[in-house]
C-alpha cells in the first residue's frame, strides 16, 4: 500500500436531487486502471415511466462494515481512515456473502474474475490529495468531495446525513447523503 | 455518380460504425503517458477544459483539468469518452475513392487531390462557378472556419458556401442582431450564480449541456427560482420551481403573454425602456390581446402557471434567461428569440451583474464558427457579404479585387433544393453529416445521388460520406492547433495533442493544398495555425465580432479571452452592455413586435399528433463519432418514441411496442417508451441515428424566413401499431444506421 496523505477532513456527499442521470460518473470510474473498465458507481432510474429521477449508488464506507463482518475469508479490509477496500484478491473466495449482506446493495461479484469489487474511494487519487474521479467529473455536483464546512456554506438548504436505520440495524457511514434541513437519520423500513 | 458503390452493409463492415471499447487494463501507456495536453472537449458549445493523455503519439485516456475556470474538471459522459476517437479502428487513415461494386479503396494523396481539382474545374467550366458548392461545420476551429470562408470565395470562387450552424443557432443570431446589433450571449455563465430568477426555454441543459447544470444548481443554493419551459419533464425540470410544458410551437405566444402581464402590472423598468431602447410601444401593441385565456389556448399551459411565471420574472431584481434549439428550430425561430429578448428588455435586467441573457450554442465552435465567414451571407468579423464597405475591407485583407468576391449564396437546405433543380452539380463538404442532421432526409439522399461529383473531408466514413466519390482523410479536434469560441463568447485554445494517424492530414493542410492546386496558393500560405489566427484578427478588426486584441499567448495566460477585444491591452468583455451602448445603428436596444403565428404544419384529423425531436445525453448531433464509442452507444442504444400513457392508451400502445410513425414526408418504426414526462398531445424521438432509425425521415423542411433554420421541433404525425414488439436485434444494430 502506498504512503498516503489522505485528508480526513474531506468527505463524500451525494445529493440525489441534483443528479441528472448522465452517467458521467460511471464512465469516469470505469476508466480507472484498477477497475478493469467496470464502474464501481451505479446510476439507475427510480421509475422512468413516471419521472426522470435517478439514484446514484456508491459504496457508503460504513463505520462498521457489514460486508467485512460477514466475509468468511476476512478479505475485506477497512483502513485507518475508514475507507473500506475491495476484497483482497488472494483471500476472496467469491462466496457473495458481502453482496447479499450489504444493506445498500453495493458490492458486485465480478463473475468472470470470481471476485468481489467495490469502490475504494479512488484510493490512488484521494491518498495523494485529489478528489475521487466520480466527484471530480460530476457535472451537476450531485457527487461532491470536500469538507463539511464547505458544503454547509455552499448548500444552506440541505444537511448531510450519514446514519441509516434498516429495520433494527443502525448503520453509520463515511459517505453522506444530502437531505432537507432537519433530517438527521434515514429510516428504511 | 454519388450513389452508394455497394450495399450499405459492406460499407458498414469496412468503415463502421463499430463500437470501440478501451482494453480492460486501459490503453497502452494510460498509466504512464508521455504527456498530458491541456485542451477542450470536441463536442458542445461549453467547451469544457480537459487534459488528454498521450502515449507514442496516440491518445491513451483523459484526466480532468481542474484549473480551467469554467468547468473545474467537471465533464459529461461524452466528454469523458471523447478521447476514444483518435485510436478508433474506423478511422480513415488515407484518402479513399469510390469504386463501383467494391466500395471505397485507398488511393494516393496525389490521385485524390488531382481528381478533386479536375472535377471542380470541369463542373465549374461547364455549369458556372456557383454550380460547385461547399458545406462546412462549426465543430471546426476559428482558424479552419475562417480559412474555409476564404477558400470558398477566393479559391473555389463560389457563392454557395454554408454550414451546419444553419441547424444550430442562426435563429438566435438573427434575433440578437435585430435587438442588440451583435450576436453573442450577453453574459458569461458567472452571472448565473446570483440571479434571482432563471428562465430556461427550450434548452435540455441537463442532457445537452450537462456541465452548465452546476451553475444553475449553485444559483438555486443561493436562492434562485428556476422556471423551465419545455414540452417534456427534462431532468432539469424535475425539481424546478415552475415547469411550463409548452405545446411545441407555442413559445412566442407564451412570451407575448408574459410581456402583456408585465405591462398590465407595470413590472417594467421605465428608465431603461425610455433611455436605452426603441420600439416598445409597437411591441406591446402587438401583444395587447394576449390575455390568459388566449395564452392557455395557444401554449397548452394552464393559465395559472403562465401568470405565476410572469409574476416571478416580472418582480425579480436580477435574472438570467437562457434558450437553445427548443425555441429556435422553428419557422418562427427568430420570432421566438425576439419574444424572449422583449421580456428581458422590458425588465431592464441586462448589462449588470447577475442580469443576463443568452442562447446556449450547441456545437463546439457554434459561436466562433458563425462569426468568421463560412456562412452564405457573411464575411469575417460577422460582416455582411452584401455590404459594399465590408466587401471592400475583406477583399483588401485577402488581396483580391472586390469585384471577384462572390455575393450571397444559398443556405444549407436551399443548397439541397438547388441540387434537385440541377443548379448545383458538385460539392465539397467538411464536418457536416446532412444525411442525418437535415430534415426530410430522403429528399437529401436523393440530392446526394444527383451530384456529379462529391468530395468529403472527414475522419470517419459518415452516413453522408458513403455517397462521396473521394474522401480526403482529415483531422480530429486534438490533431490540429487552433482556437474556438465558447457559448459564453470566451475564445479558448485547442492544442494539438497528436498528429493525424496514418496518412491522414490536418484539415488546414488539405484546404491549403486544394487552394494551391486551384491557383490561389499565395493567399493560403500559413505555416502555422497561429498565422491563420493573426490574419483572422486583422480580418475581424472593426467588425462586431472583433478579435484583434486577442493573441494565442493572451488566451493561454488568461484561460481564454472574451470578445469583443479590440486592442492588445484590452482584457476582453465577459459581460456586454455595461455601458448601455448597443451595437445597433442608433446605439439602442431594439424591441421588435412579435405576432404569434402557428407552426407550419399543425396537427389535424389525418395527422393528429405533434412530433418533436431532440437529443440524448450520451450522443452528440449526427452521432458520426459518438455512435462509434461503445459505452456511449450502450447507454442509449436506439431511438425511442416517448409517448404519454394517456395517448398510448388511446392506441393500445405499451412499452417496447414497435410503432410506425408517419408524416407527409415519410414513415419509420420506433419502439414506444411510455412515460408521464411528456405532454399528452406530443411524441418525441431523438435524431442521432441514420437509415431506417432516422427521425429526420419524418421532420419537415420548412424554413424560418429570416434565419433559414428548419422546423425540426414541430410537425404532425400519425401513429400506427405494427403489432410487433421491438426486437433486441434492432436495438443492437441501431448505432450502425443501416437500411
Amino acid at each position: 500500500m502506498p504512503e498516503t496523505n489522505y485528508d480526513q477532513e474531506m468527505a463524500f456527499f451525494v445529493d440525489m436531487q441534483r443528479c441528472i442521470g448522465c452517467h458521467a460518473c460511471e464512465m469516469a470510474c470505469a476508466e480507472c486502471e484498477t477497475n478493469g473498465q467496470e464502474s464501481m458507481i451505479h446510476v439507475n432510474y427510480v421509475d422512468r415511466s413516471k419521472s426522470t429521477q435517478t439514484t446514484v449508488q456508491v459504496c457508503m464506507h460504513c463505520e462498521d462494515p457489514t460486508c467485512a463482518n460477514v466475509c468468511p475469508a476476512d478479505a475485506i479490509h477497512q483502513d485507518e481512515f475508514g475507507v473500506v477496500h475491495s476484497a483482497n484478491t488472494s483471500r476472496c473466495i467469491g462466496c457473495s456473502n458481502c453482496v447479499l449482506a450489504c444493506p445498500f446493495g453495493v458490492p458486485k461479484k465480478m463473475e468472470e474474475a470470481e471476485l468481489m469489487m467495490k469502490c475504494n474511494m479512488c484510493y490512488d487519487r484521494t491518498s495523494v490529495g485529489k478528489k475521487p474521479m466520480c466527484a471530480t467529473v460530476c457535472p451537476s455536483q450531485a457527487l461532491f468531495f470536500g469538507t463539511k464546512e464547505e458544503i454547509a456554506r455552499m448548500r444552506p438548504d440541505s444537511v448531510p446525513v450519514n446514519s441509516f436505520l434498516f429495520g433494527k440495524q443502525e448503520v453509520n457511514t463515511k459517505v453522506n447523503i444530502m437531505m432537507p434541513k432537519g433530517t438527521d437519520q434515514l429510516l428504511i423500513p | 455518380m454519388a450513389k452508394l458503390p455497394v450495399h450499405v452493409d459492406k460499407l458498414i463492415e469496412d468503415f463502421g460504425p463499430h463500437k470501440a471499447y478501451a482494453p480492460q487494463s486501459g490503453f497502452h501507456g494510460s498509466n504512464e503517458p508521455d504527456k498530458l495536453v491541456k485542451t477542450h472537449c470536441c463536442y458542445c458549445g461549453l467547451q469544457c477544459g480537459i487534459k488528454l493523455k498521450v502515449k507514442d503519439n496516440k491518445i491513451a485516456g483523459f484526466e480532468p483539468w481542474e484549473d480551467f475556470p469554467y468547468n473545474e474538471g467537471r465533464l459529461c459522459p461524452k466528454g469523458v469518452m471523447r478521447y476514444m476517437q483518435n485510436n478508433h479502428p474506423d478511422r480513415i487513415l488515407s484518402p479513399i475513392k469510390r469504386v463501383e461494386g467494391k466500395g471505397f479503396v485507398p488511393t494516393s494523396w496525389e490521385e485524390a487531390m488531382s481528381k478533386t481539382v479536375s472535377e471542380i474545374k470541369r463542373i465549374q467550366d461547364t455549369y458556372g462557378k456557383d454550380s460547385f458548392a461547399m458545406l462546412s461545420g462549426v465543430s471546426l476551429t476559428n482558424e479552419k472556419s475562417y480559412m474555409i470562408g476564404k477558400f470558398a470565395r477566393v479559391a473555389l470562387k463560389t457563392a454557395n458556401l454554408d454550414y451546419n450552424g444553419r441547424l444550430c443557432m442562426v435563429s438566435a443570431g438573427g434575433g440578437n442582431k435585430k435587438a442588440f446589433g451583435l450576436d453573442r450571449s450577453s453574459n458569461s455563465w458567472a452571472d448565473l450564480k446570483h440571479a434571482e430568477v432563471i428562465l430556461i426555454a427550450g434548452a435540455n441543459v441537463s442532457e445537452t449541456f450537462p456541465t452548465l447544470t452546476h451553475y444553475i444548481w449553485q444559483a438555486r443554493d443561493n436562492g434562485a427560482k428556476l422556471i423551465v419551459v419545455d414540452p417534456r419533464m427534462i431532468p432539469l425540470a424535475r425539481t424546478a420551481d415552475l415547469h411550463l410544458p409548452v405545446r411545441p410551437g407555442g413559445d412566442s405566444a407564451l412570451f407575448g403573454a408574459i410581456l402583456k402581464i408585465m405591462v398590465d402590472n407595470d413590472w417594467l423598468d421605465h428608465d431603461f425602456i425610455n433611455n436605452h431602447t426603441t420600439g416598445f410601444q409597437e411591441t406591446i401593441e402587438a401583444v395587447k390581446d394576449y390575455d390568459l385565456d388566449w395564452a392557455e389556448e395557444h401554449t397548452g399551459i394552464p393559465k395559472e402557471k403562465i401568470y405565476q411565471a410572469a409574476q416571478m420574472w416580472g418582480k425579480a431584481k436580477t435574472s438570467f434567461l437562457l434558450h437553445a434549439r427548443g425555441i429556435e428550430h422553428h419557422t418562427k425561430g427568430v420570432d421566438n428569440v425576439i419574444s424572449c429578448i422583449n421580456i428581458v428588455l422590458a425588465s431592464g435586467r441586462i448589462g449588470r451583474p447577475y442580469c443576463g441573457y443568452g442562447t446556449i450554442t450547441g456545437q463546439g465552435n457554434g459561436q466562433g464558427g458563425r462569426e468568421h465567414g463560412h456562412k452564405c451571407d457573411q464575411l469575417p468579423g460577422n460582416r455582411d457579404i452584401t455590404n459594399p464597405e465590408h466587401r471592400k475591407y475583406i477583399s483588401e485583407v485577402w488581396g483580391i479585387d472586390e469585384k471577384d468576391m462572390p455575393g450571397k449564396g444559398l443556405s444549407a437546405y436551399e443548397q439541397i433544393e438547388a441540387i434537385h433543380r440541377g443548379e448545383i452539380k458538385g460539392m465539397i463538404s467538411i464536418c457536416f453529416n446532412p444525411l442525418i442532421s437535415l430534415p426530410n432526409n430522403n429528399f437529401v439522399r436523393e440530392a446526394l445521388e444527383k451530384l456529379e461529383f462529391y468530395v468529403c473531408i472527414d475522419t470517419f466514413l459518415s452516413e453522408t460520406a458513403r455517397y462521396s466519390d473521394i474522401v480526403l482523410a482529415g483531422s480530429l479536434h486534438e490533431e490540429e492547433e487552433g482556437t474556438v469560441t465558447t457559448a459564453e463568447g470566451r475564445v479558448v485554445k485547442i492544442n494539438e495533442a497528436v498528429t493525424p494517424p496514418g496518412k491522414a492530414r490536418r484539415d488546414g493542410e488539405i484546404i491549403m493544398e486544394l487552394a494551391d492546386r486551384l491557383g490561389e496558393g499565395d493567399k493560403f500560405s500559413f505555416p502555422t495555425s497561429e498565422d491563420i489566427f493573426n490574419e483572422l484578427r486583422v480580418a475581424s478588426k472593426g467588425g462586431t465580432a472583433d478579435y484583434y486584441g486577442i493573441t494565442y499567448q493572451k488566451i493561454v495566460d488568461n484561460y481564454g479571452v472574451f470578445w469583443p477585444c479590440k486592442t492588445l491591452d484590452h482584457p476582453g468583455t465577459p459581460r456586454l452592455w455595461e455601458d448601455m451602448k448597443f451595437e445597433t445603428p442608433d446605439g439602442k436596444a431594439h424591441f421588435n413586435p412579435v405576432k404569434y403565428r402557428p407552426a407550419s404544419e399543425m396537427p389535424n384529423k389525418d395527422y393528429p399528433v405533434v412530433l418533436t425531436t431532440g437529443r440524448v445525453v450520451s450522443q452528440y448531433l449526427s452521432g458520426s463519432s459518438t455512435r462509434r464509442i461503445g459505452k456511449l452507444v450502450d447507454q442509449y442504444p436506439e431511438p425511442l418514441l416517448e409517448i404519454h400513457p394517456k395517448l398510448a392508451f388511446q392506441y393500445g400502445i405499451e412499452n417496447r411496442d414497435l410503432i410506425k410513425v408517419k408524416t407527409r414526408r415519410g414513415e419509420a418504426e420506433f419502439p414506444a417508451q411510455v412515460v408521464e414526462t411528456i405532454r399528452e398531445d406530443t411524441v418525441f424521438i431523438p435524431y442521432h441515428w441514420g437509415g431506417k432509425f432516422s427521425a429526420n425521415q419524418l421532420t419537415i423542411d420548412n424554413l424560418d424566413p429570416v434565419s433559414k433554420i428548419p422546423e425540426f421541433k414541430v410537425c404532425a404525425c400519425q401513429l400506427e401499431k405494427t403489432g410487433k414488439k421491438a426486437s433486441q436485434e434492432r436495438r443492437a444494430e441501431a448505432y450502425q444506421s443501416g437500411l
